[in-house]
C-alpha cells in the first residue's frame, strides 16, 4: 500500500481507538442506566477511585496495570505471528505453580536479590511450556490454536486443582492456597519501600513489566527472528517461500507468548500475594485479548490499554462502596463492549472515519 | 443389586448433565456448519439462564422464561452475526466479547434486581419445568427384569426439555441433511463463492442459521435455571459451552455423532462426583481432576489428528466478502 493512500498515523492509532473506546463506553452507559444509576456519577467515581493519590487508588490502578501488560503483551506477540493465543489465563496459572514450588522451596535459604530471578525466569518457562504445546500442534499436527489454547485453559485449572492439593498443600497452607512465602524473600511492596505511600498491592514487578515491553519491542521490530515473526503473520506463504521455516516460527512464538503470560505470576503470586491462591488469574488473561486490541499490538500501546484497564479494574472495585447498585462486574460488560468495538466491530468506526481523513489527504495532494 | 443401582443412577446424571451441552452442541453445529465460528456459546447460555431465571420469576411461568431467554440468546446472536457477517470482524474476537457481555451483564442486572449478590430468587412450581413420570414407569420397574428398571430410573422421570434436547438432535439431522435449506447450509460452509454465485445470499443463510444457534442455546440456557436448578447463580453455565464447543468437534460437526461426544462428556462429569475417593481395580484412586480434564484432553488429542481427524466445514471463521 503507498504512502497516501493512507489516512495519518494519529487517526489510525489515537482517533479511531478512542472513538472505539468511547462507543464502548456508551454502551456501557446504557447498562448503568438500566439499574437506575447515573453514568456520568459512576464514571466519576471510577476515575476517582483509580487516579486518587491518599487511598492508594492511583498505586492499585498500576498494580492491575502490571498484570495486564504481561498478557497483553503475551496476546499481542502471538497477533503478530497471526496467531490467536487465547490461553494466556492457563499460561499464568500454571506459572503460577512453577513460582509457587520455587518460593516454597527456597524461600527460607534465598533472599530477594537471589530469588527474584529465579521466579523470573521460572514462571516465564512453565508459561512456555503451556503455551508451547499448542504451538506445536498448531504447527506440526494442524490443529487449530484458538481450540487448543482454550481446551489448555481448562486442562491447566484441573491440573491446578489437582496439584493445590497434592503439592502445594503438604508444602504448607490449606488445600486452595499455599503458605505465605517468606518476607525476606520476596519483592517488598512499594509502601514498604516508602512508608509515606498509602499501602497498595503495588510492586517492583511494574518494572519489570516495562522493561518486559521494551523488549517486546526489540524482538519484533528490530531482530531477525521478530521480522520472521512479522513475515509469518502477514503471509505464511510468501514466508515459507522466503525461507522461514514457518512450523519453527509458530512454536517459538508461543513459547515467547506463554512465557510473557506466566510472567503475569511474578506480580500476582510472588509480587502482590506472596502466595498461591486457587483461581488467582482471575480473567486476567482475557483481559489480556481486550488490552493488545486496543494497544494495537504494539508495546506502548499496550502499556497504555493496560493503563486504561487497570483503571477501570481499581476504579470499578471502588464503585460498589459509593454505589452499592453496581456490581464490579460492570468492567466485564466494559471489557467485553471494548473487546467488541476495537476487535470485531473495528471497520464499524475506522472504516469511515480513515475514509474521511484518506479523502481529505487527497485533496491536499 | 448395588451395581445396578449405582449405573442406573450415573446414567440418569450422566443425561441430566448432557442436557444443556446437546442443545449448545445443535446451535454450534448450525453455526459451523454456515461457516461460522462461535465461541460464544457459552456468554448465550448463561444470558439465557438468567433471562429466563428472571422472567419465570416474575411472570411465574417457567414457558415464559424459556421464551424470553431464547430471545436474549437470539439477541445476542445477532449481535455476533452483525460483526462478523456485516462487519467481516474476526469471529473468535466477536465471539469472546459475548461470553464477556453476558458474564458482566447478569451479575450486573441479577444484582441491581434482586440484590442478592447476582443471583436470582429461588424458582417454586410453575416458575420451574418438573419431572415427568412418563406412562407405566411404575408398573413395568417392578415387574420386568433390567429394561424395566431402566426405563424407570433413566429414561423416565426427566423434565420436559430433556425430552426436548434428544428430539433436537432429530431435527438438527433432518433440518441439515433432508431439507434443501440445510444443502445450502452446508454450502455456505464449505463454498460460499459457489452459493452466491447460484444466486443464493450468503449472508441471510448464515443469518438463519446462527438464529437457529441462538434459540438452542436459548434453551441450553433455559435448562439450566429453571430446569435443572431452581434459579440463576453467577456463572452458572462455568464453561460448559467450551465442553459443547469441544462435543461439535468432536462429533465431526455431524448431529449423530455429537450426541455421542455430549453424553459421553455427560457421563465423565458425572463420574466426576462419584468417583471420588472410589478405587478402580488395578489402578486404583483417580483425581477427580482427571475426568474433568478428560473431554478437553480428548477433543485436543482428536484434533492433534491421533484418533482420527476432524475435519472442520472449510469455510468456518471467514468472512465472506463478496467480489461483484
Amino acid at each position: 500500500m503507498s504512502a497516501f493512500q493512507e489516512s495519518p498515523a494519529w487517526v489510525r492509532v489515537g482517533l479511531v481507538p478512542i472513538l472505539q473506546l468511547t462507543l464502548a463506553l456508551a454502551v456501557s452507559s446504557l447498562v448503568v442506566l438500566m439499574v437506575g444509576e447515573s453514568p456520568i456519577e459512576a464514571l466519576k467515581l471510577m476515575v476517582y477511585g483509580a487516579t486518587n493519590l491518599e487511598y492508594g487508588g492511583l498505586a492499585s490502578t498500576l498494580y492491575y496495570a502490571t498484570n495486564f501488560i504481561f498478557t497483553g503483551l503475551a496476546v499481542a506477540v502471538a497477533f503478530h505471528a497471526g496467531l490467536f493465543n487465547i490461553g494466556g489465563e492457563g499460561q499464568a496459572y500454571v506459572a503460577g505453580l512453577g513460582v509457587a514450588i520455587v518460593a516454597l522451596t527456597f524461600d527460607s535459604t534465598l533472599n530477594v536479590w537471589l530469588m527474584a530471578p529465579m521466579i523470573i525466569v521460572i514462571s516465564a518457562l512453565f508459561g512456555a511450556v503451556w503455551g508451547v504445546i499448542p504451538g506445536y500442534l498448531q504447527a506440526k499436527r494442524g490443529s487449530h490454536i484458538v481450540v487448543t489454547t482454550i481446551m489448555f485453559n481448562f486442562i491447566a485449572a484441573a491440573v491446578m486443582g489437582y496439584a493445590l492439593v497434592e503439592i502445594i498443600a503438604p508444602m504448607g497452607g490449606n488445600s486452595t492456597d499455599s503458605r505465605y512465602f517468606a518476607a525476606t524473600s520476596v519483592f517488598p511492596k512499594l509502601n514498604e519501600i516508602w512508608p509515606d505511600i498509602p499501602s497498595s498491592l503495588l510492586n517492583p514487578t511494574l518494572l519489570i513489566a516495562l522493561i518486559t515491553a521494551w523488549l517486546v519491542w526489540v524482538l519484533i521490530w528490530r531482530t531477525r527472528l521478530g521480522y520472521a515473526i512479522r513475515v509469518v503473520g502477514q503471509n505464511p506463504k510468501a514466508a515459507e517461500y522466503a525461507g522461514i521455516n514457518v512450523a519453527r516460527i509458530i512454536i517459538i512464538t508461543m513459547a515467547i507468548s506463554g512465557a510473557l503470560a506466566g510472567m503475569m505470576a511474578i506480580n500476582e503470586v510472588y509480587g502482590a500475594q506472596s502466595r498461591l491462591i486457587l483461581n488467582f488469574t482471575n480473567g486476567f488473561g482475557f483481559i489480556g485479548i481486550a488490552v493488545a486490541l486496543m494497544g494495537r499490538n504494539h508495546p506502548v500501546g499496550v502499556i497504555l490499554a493496560s493503563i486504561l484497564f487497570g483503571a477501570l479494574y481499581q476504579g470499578g472495585t471502588e464503585l460498589q462502596f459509593d454505589m452499592p447498585s453496581l456490581n464490579p462486574e460492570l468492567i466485564m460488560v466494559i471489557q467485553g463492549a471494548v473487546i467488541f468495538f476495537t476487535g470485531a466491530l473495528d471497520r464499524l468506526v475506522r472504516d469511515p472515519v480513515e475514509k474521511m481523513f484518506m479523502r481529505k489527504s487527497t485533496e491536499e495532494a | 443389586m448395588d451395581a445396578s443401582v449405582w449405573i442406573f443412577s450415573t446414567l440418569d446424571s450422566s443425561i441430566r448433565l448432557a442436557v444443556p451441552l446437546i442443545f449448545a452442541a445443535m446451535g454450534g453445529i448450525f453455526s459451523e456448519r454456515s461457516g461460522i465460528v462461535d465461541i460464544g456459546l457459552e456468554g448465550k447460555m448463561l444470558f439465557a439462564a438468567f433471562v429466563a431465571a428472571a422472567t419465570s420469576y416474575a411472570t411465574g411461568s417457567a414457558w415464559l422464561g424459556m421464551c424470553a431467554g431464547i430471545m436474549g440468546s437470539v439477541a445476542l446472536s445477532m449481535v455476533h452475526g452483525y460483526a462478523s457477517i456485516n462487519m467481516r470482524g474476526d469471529q473468535v474476537i466477536s465471539g469472546l466479547a459475548v461470553n464477556f457481555f453476558a458474564a458482566g451483564m447478569t451479575v450486573t442486572l441479577g444484582h441491581a434486581w434482586f440484590s442478592r449478590g447476582g443471583q436470582t430468587p429461588g424458582l417454586i412450581g410453575d416458575q420451574r419445568f418438573l419431572p415427568i413420570e412418563l406412562p407405566g414407569a411404575e408398573w413395568l420397574g417392578d415387574t420386568i427384569p433390567f429394561f424395566g428398571p431402566l426405563y424407570r430410573e433413566v429414561i423416565s422421570g426427566h423434565n420436559i426439555l430433556v425430552y426436548l434436547s434428544f428430539a433436537i438432535v432429530g431435527v438438527t439431522w433432518w433440518v441439515l441433511f433432508k431439507t434443501r435449506f440445510g444443502l445450502r447450509l452446508r454450502a455456505v460452509g464449505e463454498e460460499p463463492n459457489a452459493v452466491d454465485t447460484a444466486g443464493i445470499s450468503v449472508a441471510w443463510m448464515r443469518y438463519r442459521a446462527i438464529a437457529f444457534t441462538g434459540v438452542f442455546c436459548g434453551l441450553a440456557g433455559a435448562y439450566y435455571s429453571t430446569a435443572q436448578n431452581a434459579a440463576f447463580g453467577k456463572n452458572m453455565t462455568a464453561g460448559q459451552g467450551y465442553i459443547a464447543l469441544a462435543a461439535v468437534i468432536f462429533g465431526k460437526w455431524r448431529p449423530k455423532t455429537a450426541l455421542f461426544a455430549c453424553l459421553l462428556f455427560g457421563f465423565l462429569s458425572a463420574l466426576e462426583t462419584r468417583m471420588q475417593g472410589v478405587a478402580i481395580p488395578g489402578i486404583g484412586v483417580l483425581p477427580t481432576q482427571v475426568f474433568s480434564a478428560l473431554p478437553y484432553v480428548l477433543t485436543v488429542v482428536l484434533l492433534a489428528g491421533f484418533i482420527g481427524k476432524a475435519v472442520a466445514p472449510k469455510a468456518v471463521g471467514q468472512p465472506y466478502i463478496k467480489e461483484r
